[in-house]
């Protein structure tokens, strides 16, 4: 027990405090990985799945800076917005996407290129 | 305070590595269930940062629709006959070098900008009241038009979805 409270004490003094930055800097680094996801991935769901990658990184973003900048519930606000927007979206490209494969046979986002057959 | 930075790092690196998986992974199953550990970890980052309405939310709207919406695409668009469903990528190199200057450049910013920020909110009661009375005055009409936008995209979702618009 005592062993388990000197290992405790350990971490707990080798983290740094978090502050502000902490929260931003995982925002940025999981925005980068929903862009790359975007721009590298062929399947049409995945793409979807960075989308919404990069939205969570904007509401962590959003309420990061309510708690520590601003001090008031205007950013929760924004980040309700968010979460709204992409529950609209992720519905209706799910739609697109379905119609791609009923016409395409394929959800591969290079070779769904014409505009008219 | 220090089981706060502990929970902290456990939430971020429970965040950050399943969305890796998301992105890294040839397996399409692979990446849609580690986008649930992404937002499980990111509603307990909202935890931490005093948003207990916004952290349920994150996880009925996300787990419960957005995840489960893009299970159906993936299982309606695959033949799941197959248990390997593997998907290409193209451009990895650029991409990951464009990337890695945007990230960085990104956290570097926020940490000279704000890094000495850290004094928070007064922690308080649940947020609930405080939003409802939000949405309710000061953003009065942003939340009717987003509940128009949910109307149309519903509609627009069902007719778009359907098979076959002659009948």
């Amino acid at each position: 027990m005592s062993s388990l409270l000197s290992l405790w004490h350990d971490i707990t003094t080798w983290l740094p405090h978090v502050q502000l930055a902490h929260f931003l800097i995982v925002s940025a680094v999981l925005f980068a990985l929903g862009i790359f996801g975007i721009v590298t991935r062929k399947n049409a769901i995945l793409v979807l799945m960075g989308i919404e990658l990069v939205l969570n990184s904007a509401n962590i973003n959003f309420i990061a800076f309510a708690r520590y900048g601003a001090k008031n519930f205007d950013g929760q606000v924004a980040a309700i917005f968010v979460i709204i927007l992409a529950a609209a979206e992720a519905a209706v490209a799910l739609a697109i996407v379905l119609n791609i494969y009923h016409r395409f046979q394929t959800v591969n986002v290079d070779e769904v290129s014409s505009l008219k057959e | 305070m220090q089981l706060f930075d502990v929970a902290f790092f456990v939430f971020a690196l429970i965040t950050l590595v399943s969305a890796f998986i998301v992105v890294f992974s040839r397996n399409i199953i692979y990446s849609a269930f580690s986008l649930l550990f992404t937002f499980f970890g990111v509603a307990g980052l909202y935890v931490l940062l005093q948003a207990d309405f916004l952290a349920v939310t994150q996880i009925l709207i996300y787990v419960g629709g957005i995840l489960v919406l893009l299970l159906f695409g993936v299982m309606l668009t695959n033949k799941v006959i197959n248990v390997e469903i593997k998907t290409g990528t193209l451009q990895t190199i650029p991409a990951l070098i464009l990337v890695a200057v945007v990230a960085g450049s990104l956290a570097g910013l926020f940490y000279s900008m704000w890094g000495g920020v850290g004094v928070p909110m007064e922690a308080g009661r649940p947020t609930t009241a405080v939003l409802g009375e939000l949405l309710m005055t000061s953003y009065l009409l942003p939340f009717e038009i987003a509940s128009v936008i949910l109307l149309v995209a519903l509609i627009g979702a069902a007719m778009t979805a359907r098979r076959n618009r002659k009948a």
